[in-house]
């Protein structure tokens, strides 16, 4: 069985997001990188399948330039087996990376495709669901529960909606978005480190998919949200009460 | 001109308030750029969603009720928005930022070849075109963007939109025919964790109480917000570290990874203020902030802060609001 895991890189989830003074861009100056955090979950379920099922193909994909060969050096170092590295240009909006992954699982031929559920740079939220619809096969999003059924051909998922936790029995192939609580990705060793340092890391450009890829979203400006004016601090019990009913008026 | 298509969002046949925040956003276009919108909605059994929402203006209601779209599945939904956009001629269709909508709304985008906006907050006419404000990195950024193309596919932030006018008289409904035979059956419902009872949903309550790591276990969790939210008519909410420490549902939490809200009123028990939660509400109209350490980050936001040991503040509170 063959698991295609894609690995975006993203500033890590601790860093404060700066923006330039003149509001054209992020100040990427000093920040550090990460493999998005719902995808390392992606990555960890996939390597958690390996161990209790036997030998899978792992394989990790990135989308961009060098740089994402680090995050991709980090997923063979959890424990991938190989890493393709497909050579776009920066910033591409999700149809555009989802018509790239059609080539992409069009040459792996994987079984099914785990990934984040969204990237939390963009919080988008939408290339596992465009993907799945440019296949014509089927999706379960937000997943924190994942059980393969019936030799791998389908499997149950739990989803974790707005109105509560939802299962899903969804055909396989298929694309499976990971949600939060799904697991806790483990942390790279050093031997792990070490393995990877051998394992296969692959390039391919966009033109050699044979895909014709430019984002639609265009960026025109970035601004810091509007602040919340400074509130004020009550002292007693009886005091918020008599600012939420008279002040406030929302009591 | 716009020509709008709404996706409306139920839960078991009772709308979603935030479906009308969806219609505010197409009334809010179409009144500045010219145009008109129609809300579509599936299901099965939804008449009474269907009549609310005939009284806001909506050229149409368009209805797809059959037995086959029963439950909201991504496959099947995805292939009758795609076909009523197709029909209607839509330039744009949105949904409420929800995660119905994220589920369903970029299947349908990608099966019309349309790019799409998450979580929008603001728009303009520009033209011929639209410009769009949407928000980034766990709400610490704001981005303008433009979307080219024929036709959009949008989420909105409810927070950003209010419910259109209510209008005299009542949208026509026009009933969409669904082949069942010719739609995709890849996703199988199974079923739903039940919801608790009696509290509203958060993303739909006005009043919100939700509880942080100060609250020690489940029964003073439903002693102290439960009983507080139950005072104030409002829903339950909590931060992710009770959901970690397994004292509150998933389905509870508000944050970037859980529910976005924005009601008129926020009470913040015993929450520090962490950049994930705080993702989750800022955008409520007034919040309360009631924690013992007077340095927490909560309080940079709170309209109203009190500092205090919430185990003796809490109950203090319910029964003054009781009298």
């Amino acid at each position: 069985m063959k698991i295609l895991v894609p690995l975006k890189r993203v500033p890590d989830p601790d860093t404060k997001i700066r923006l330039k003074t003149d509001g054209s861009s992020v100040d990427w100056d000093g920040v550090k990188f990460a493999i998005n955090p719902f995808d390392a979950i992606a990555l960890e379920e996939a390597l958690r399948i390996e161990e209790s099922q036997g030998e899978i193909d792992i394989v990790v994909v990135s989308i961009g330039g060098d740089e994402c060969t680090e995050q991709l050096r980090a997923g063979l170092a959890m424990a991938a087996d190989r890493a393709l590295l497909i050579r776009a240009e920066p910033d591409l909006d999700p149809l555009a990376i989802a018509k790239i992954f059609v080539a992409v699982y069009k040459l792996e031929k994987p079984d099914f495709v785990l990934m984040g559920k969204q990237a939390i740079d963009d919080d988008s939220n939408q290339v596992g669901q465009m993907l799945a619809a440019l296949l014509g096969i089927g999706q379960a999003t937000f997943v924190s529960k994942l059980e393969l059924l019936d030799n791998n051909t389908r499997a149950c998922c739990g989803r974790e909606t707005d109105a509560g936790i939802e299962t899903v029995v969804v055909k396989l192939p298929a694309i499976i978005t990971t949600d939060l609580r799904l697991n806790e990705p483990r942390y790279v060793s050093l031997p792990g480190i070490m393995k990877a340092k051998k394992k296969p890391l692959e390039e391919i450009t966009v033109a050699d998919l044979g895909v014709t890829v430019a984002s639609r979203t265009k960026v025109l400006a970035l601004e810091p949200p509007p602040k919340r004016k400074a509130g004020v601090r009550v002292k007693t019990v009886d005091e918020l009460v008599d600012k939420l009913k008279n002040e406030a008026k929302v009591i | 001109m716009a020509k709008i298509l709404v996706l409306a969002e139920h839960d078991e046949g009772q709308l979603k308030l935030a479906t009308l925040s969806a219609m505010g956003f197409a009334h809010e276009v179409c009144a500045d750029a010219g145009g008109s919108y129609d809300v579509l909605i599936l299901g099965e059994g939804i008449s009474a969603a269907v009549e609310l929402l005939r009284g806001y203006g909506a050229a149409s209601v368009l209805v797809a009720d059959h037995a086959a779209l029963k439950d909201p599945l991504a496959d099947k939904y995805a292939r009758v928005i795609d076909e009523v956009a197709r029909v209607q001629n839509a330039t744009m269709v949105v949904g409420a930022a929800s995660t119905f909508s994220k589920d369903v709304l970029p299947r349908a985008a990608a099966l019309l070849d349309a790019g799409m906006i998450s979580d929008v907050n603001d728009v303009r006419s520009d033209g011929n075109d639209f410009i769009f404000k949407r928000i980034m990195f766990a709400g610490n950024v704001i981005a303008t963007v433009k979307l080219d193309g024929a036709l959009k596919f949008l989420t909105v932030r409810s927070a950003a939109f209010a419910p259109p006018p209510k209008v005299a008289g009542t949208s026509p409904i026009t009933s969409v025919a669904v082949d069942a035979g010719k739609l995709p059956s890849q996703i199988e419902y199974v079923g739903r964790e039940a919801k608790v009872a009696g509290r509203p949903d958060s993303t739909e309550a006005r009043v919100v109480v939700s509880g942080g790591r100060a609250i020690k276990n489940a029964e003073d969790f439903e002693q102290l917000i439960g009983g507080l939210a139950d005072v104030l008519g409002g829903a339950v909410g909590s931060s992710r570290a009770l959901v970690d420490s397994g004292i509150t549902p998933n389905s509870l939490q508000v944050g970037q990874t859980g529910k976005i809200v924005a009601p008129d009123l926020y009470i913040a028990v015993g929450i520090s203020g962490a950049i994930q939660h705080m993702a989750g509400m800022k955008d409520t109209k007034v919040i309360v902030a009631i924690n013992k350490d007077a340095e927490a980050p909560i309080f940079e936001i709170a309209d109203y802060g009190l500092v205090g040991d919430v185990y003796q503040i809490v109950p203090e509170l319910m029964e003054k609001l009781k009298k």
